[in-house]
């Protein structure tokens, strides 16, 4: 049976040794783990490239806004501000993207609403790949019993669609933080995890290196952590970067419901909400929350399309 | 065979053909100026290991390659004189299945699993000869029995998943019989086989050609499978042809030190409990092929002209200068490797 | 038969061994019952394995499971291994060939009868004691691409074992003894921070087999492991494997469909068909004096690479494909493929022993063959 390839960059006969090793091709000469060519693949992708650029944009603004607008997000000045319209030439001021109707600068309060986006993808797809990644190997690993229990159960979560699901929980807290509506997020949502680790573990757990770890007598727990995990885990990865974007616009449209976050808190969805009201006489309201949204949510999405195209073995 | 003047045109013709693949770590080229040819009734086996270049010229002659990220810089591939390269994508459709057809390694995979046997066999008749649906399934049925499945009848509705490896590969080789094409290209057509099943499909084969009178190239990197059946052999190495043979004479008397190497790797009997002779060093990089000629590296006997010029085909003869016919060698030493 | 004789002789010279296995099979006639020759020069075998069975349950529904039939992967095997030798176990897909080697392995767990491993039953084994087994038992696979784990480096992959069995080689002497290892199979030492995915087909076999020997193993159980390389490249592998064995004086376990390899290699082989061995018996016995029509037609199919040495011989095309392991034929599992079959094939399962014609005569056809009507058929061209 002869391999379709033989590898693209393979290194010098041993009975070539005497060969000075300078002489070996220069990008053979050092090591490379699957995930390292993975990162020489992804810097060279523009669409990595620009998602990663607006990704850390976010995440600095998150962590300082006041680097990007002196204006606070709650003050409002409903004399001279109420819902004016931006001054598209003074980018980067409180007067830049317009006021909303309590006068609010809406781009201070883009800037301020970052945080609870990016705190809650952040802490549910953290939450969602340990729990369901947890899940998810479990199963597959075992097999068995276990499999058909935590499977099924997989099954009801999965069954409850997601948005009513969330109204409900959400309806019965009073105080609905963002860790609250991560909370209730991270419930609903780890059966996507569960379901991909499951099915990437049991391709994993047949491969001859798992088998050929059995035979030198490792025991379960070096199987699972050295050889299964560091395999199973890509597509893992992709999923759960993708899903990010789509926590994050989750919490948007709970909070534009009126059940995810609420005032003091800045959020996106809640600057949507109140957007929708003033459609007609002044669009800049809602546009521009709703814009950040998408724009984000393509952020994540885009970066996850790009990490798929890395790790598949198949493209490279 | 009266006008001796008049050329013959043989079936298929291949003249100086390129393959190269990008990649992302460069160009690799696979097949570097590939010259052969074959007659009606005439079995060429193309022998090589992987990464030789001898399912990508196949594969090029079928028009199945992958363009991109395949590309065909240069060369001719003349079916009865007229290069199918020029062709538009109609007429080379034309071509492919009614007068070349392909039988490949796994016809697992090369077969739909939704479709029953008989419904992918009569296909070929109602989408190239317009036949009803009835026509087609005896025409089917007639196929099968031709290859030898026992009770056809039966089983012409059943799925690909039902027959057992050998028989998968009989419906293939009835599914390339098809249109009686002149030309049938086989691509490791026993490898996945067991050895006892291998024989029947091989010689079945062989059968077959015989009685439609046609061209067969067959490709293969077992040494053994060709022998049986193989009138001429050409063994490529890095996308070049490196030896071309009668079949018998290339076993006897190799004259080229990579075939010389393959042969010699083979366990023979009175070599037991010793040293089995290997052919050094690894197989060539095709992103990265030696300078001079590629097999310069593992060669026992390179000199210092074979890392700088790439040997020519050159025409091989005996010590007192008779012309073997058929037979080429592209080694600079071709002398010293075949009359030691 | 006196031209048997002479050809044995002639076996005899190149390999002295073989003319004891021949000559110790003449003596001990007496044990007509014996269903494995054991050369007393040889001492006790390292490995024993004693009507090993392995069945695959078939099971039908989702919610209650019930057991509808078995895969009859291996299916009462017996056989010996002895300390230094190369026991060739050949067969077609489907054989059970490969779940015998995942049985001695211990990775499956043997529906009935016993491997013992210096005597001590190692299917019964569990926890310490077989971790302690498994230091002596190692195993090479089919398929570099997928026998080394991606995301380790060579010096992790080869390094494992010391991992796991600590007591085989101190932490500070790891590294070297992993450079070691790279260099006893061939491979530059320096290699050691280096990822699979970065070596040819041949060189991963290589690193496959230095993770073998990393614990010192007796038994090497090898699982096709030149299948899957260049012809060119094969050939090294099969010296590498020789060398070593000579080296570290190791039994292996060779596991094959290529008849010619697995010639070269054993100084025994087991024919296996649907999961019961077929015949057994020294290199020569099985290649110049196969009994068994099943061993004889396989060795009549394998393509020779020279066409003139094929001319003379007889070819044995059988009819038909290998029959489901699940639905095995009654009685020899042969006989629906066999030109010899008659009643007695379907009702009486043959045994593995030495055939009646043989017994007490001194032939080298007097070996173990499961067949009601064994007779010796020569197929392949006499060294």
């Amino acid at each position: 049976m002869p391999e379709a390839t033989e590898g693209t960059a393979t290194l010098p006969a041993a009975e070539e040794q005497a060969v000075p090793k300078s002489q070996g091709r220069s990008d053979g000469a050092k090591p490379r783990s699957l995930w390292s060519d993975a990162w020489r693949d992804l810097r060279r992708n523009p669409l990595f490239v620009a998602s990663a650029v607006l990704i850390l944009l976010l995440l600095v603004m998150t962590a300082f806004p006041s680097l990007f607008t002196d204006a606070s997000p709650r003050d409002g000045n409903l004399q001279g501000a109420f819902l004016k319209d931006p001054e598209y030439g003074k980018v980067f001021s409180a007067e830049w993207l317009g006021y909303d109707g309590q006068g609010r600068s809406i781009w201070a309060r883009l800037v301020y609403g970052a945080r609870a986006s990016v705190i809650v993808g952040v802490v549910v797809t953290a939450a969602v790949t340990l729990f369901g990644g947890l899940v998810g190997m479990l199963a597959g690993y075992f097999g068995g019993w276990l499999d058909s229990l935590l499977s099924r159960l997989t099954d009801i979560f999965a069954g409850i669609p997601f948005l009513l699901g969330a109204m409900v929980v959400l309806t019965s807290f009073d105080v609905r933080s963002v860790w609250v509506v991560s909370a209730a997020l991270v419930f609903l949502g780890w059966t996507q995890i569960a379901r991909v680790m499951r099915g990437s573990v049991i391709s994993c757990k047949q491969a001859d290196y798992v088998v050929a770890a059995k035979a030198l007598g490792a025991g379960t727990g070096r199987i699972l952590l050295r050889h299964i995990l560091p395999n199973a885990v890509a597509p893992v990865i992709v999923v759960a970067t993708i899903a990010l974007g789509g926590y994050i616009s989750a919490e948007a449209t709970l909070s534009y419901l009126g059940i995810g976050l609420a005032d003091p808190v800045v959020s996106w969805g809640i600057d949507v909400s109140a957007g929708k009201d003033q459609l007609r006489n002044a669009p800049h309201v809602l546009l521009f929350p709703a814009l950040m949204v998408s724009i984000t949510v393509l952020a994540f999405i885009m970066l996850g399309d790009a990490v798929r195209n890395a790790l598949d073995p198949k493209l490279r | 065979m009266t006008d001796k003047n008049a050329k013959k045109v043989p079936l298929l013709e291949v003249r100086d053909l390129h393959v190269e693949f990008h990649t992302r770590d460069g160009v690799a080229k696979a097949v570097n100026g590939v010259n052969y040819s074959v007659d009606s009734g005439e079995t060429l086996a193309v022998l090589g290991e992987s990464g030789s270049g001898k399912s990508v010229t196949a594969q090029a002659i079928m028009g199945i390659l992958d363009m991109p990220p395949g590309k065909i810089p240069q060369g001719e591939i003349l079916f009865r004189g007229e290069d199918m390269l020029k062709m538009s994508a109609e007429e080379r459709r034309k071509i492919r299945g009614a007068k070349i057809a392909m039988i490949f390694q796994d016809a697992l995979s090369s077969l739909n699993p939704v479709l029953s046997v008989g419904y992918q066999l009569g296909e070929m008749f109602r989408v190239h000869k317009g036949m009803s649906k009835k026509e087609a399934k005896a025409k089917a049925i007639e196929l099968m029995d031709r290859v030898r499945i026992p009770a056809a009848k039966e089983r012409v509705n059943d799925y690909p998943h039902q027959f057992s490896g050998g028989m998968r590969q009989r419906i293939m080789i009835a599914m390339a019989l098809a249109l009686e094409p002149d030309l049938i290209i086989a691509d490791e057509p026993t490898t996945a086989l067991d050895v006892t099943v291998q024989a029947q499909v091989m010689d079945l084969l062989a059968e077959l050609q015989r009685e439609y009178n046609m061209g067969l190239i067959l490709i293969t990197h077992d040494l053994g499978v060709v022998a049986d059946v193989a009138d001429k052999i050409a063994v490529m190495y890095a996308g070049r042809i490196v030896e071309t043979a009668p079949v018998h004479e290339l076993y006897k008397r190799p004259a080229h030190p990579y075939s010389r190497g393959l042969l010699d790797s083979i366990p023979r009997l009175d070599q037991k409990g010793q040293e089995l002779y290997a052919i050094k060093g690894l197989p060539p990089n095709l992103l990265n092929i030696p300078a001079g000629c590629a097999f310069n590296p593992r060669c026992p006997m390179a000199q210092d002209t074979c890392r700088t010029d790439v040997p020519v085909l050159h025409q091989v003869t005996e010590r007192d200068g008779d012309v073997l016919a058929g037979r080429g060698s592209a080694c600079h030493f071709w002398k010293e490797t075949i009359h030691g | 038969m006196a031209e048997t004789g002479k050809k044995d002789e002639a076996v005899g010279e190149a390999t002295p061994h073989v003319t004891e296995v021949v000559s110790s099979d003449a003596s001990t006639t007496a044990e007509v019952e014996a269903v494995l020759d054991a050369p007393v020069e040889r001492g006790e075998p390292i490995l024993q394995v004693r009507n090993l069975v392995k069945h695959f349950p078939l099971n039908q529904g989702i919610l209650f499971k019930r057991q509808v039939g078995a895969v009859k992967a291996v299916d009462d095997i017996s056989f010996d291994l002895y300390q230094g030798e190369t026991l060739g176990i050949v067969g077609e897909s489907g054989c059970g060939k490969s779940t015998v080697a995942r049985l001695l392995m211990t990775l499956e767990t043997a529906t009935s009868g016993e491997v013992f491993y210096k005597g001590e039953d190692i299917t019964k084994l569990s926890g310490r004691a077989l971790k302690a087994v498994r230091r002596n038992i190692q195993m090479v696979f089919q398929d570099p691409y997928t026998s080394l784990n991606p995301r380790m480096t060579v010096g992790d992959i080869i390094g494992e074992p010391f991992e796991i069995h600590p007591e085989v080689a101190p932490k500070g002497d790891r590294r070297k003894r992993v450079q070691e290892l790279l260099d006893v199979v061939g491979l530059n030492p320096e290699y050691v921070n280096r990822y699979p995915h970065q070596f040819s087909g041949g060189q991963r076999q290589r690193i496959g087999i230095a993770r073998g020997l990393a614990l010192n193993p007796e038994i090497i159980v090898c699982d096709e492991p030149v299948s899957a390389l260049d012809v060119s490249v094969q050939a090294q592998v099969i010296n590498l494997m020789g060398k070593l064995q000579d080296e570290f004086n190791l039994s292996y376990i060779f596991i094959a469909h290529d008849l010619s390899i697995v010639r070269h290699i054993s100084d025994r082989v087991g024919v296996m068909y649907l999961g019961k061995m077929a015949e057994i018996g020294t290199d020569a016995q099985i290649y110049e004096h196969p009994t068994h029509p099943y061993t004889q037609a396989l060795l009549s199919a394998v393509p020779v690479p020279d066409p003139e040495a094929r001319e003379g011989r007889e070819r044995i095309i059988l009819t038909g494909d290998v029959p489901s392991p699940a639905n095995p034929p009654s009685g020899c599992r042969f006989r629906t493929r066999c030109w010899k079959a008659q009643d007695k094939c379907a009702e009486e399962l043959p045994v593995l022993a030495i055939p009646e014609v043989f017994k007490g005569k001194d032939t080298p056809a007097a070996h173990d063959s499961a067949c009601h009507f064994a007779e010796e058929k020569r197929v392949v061209p006499a060294a």
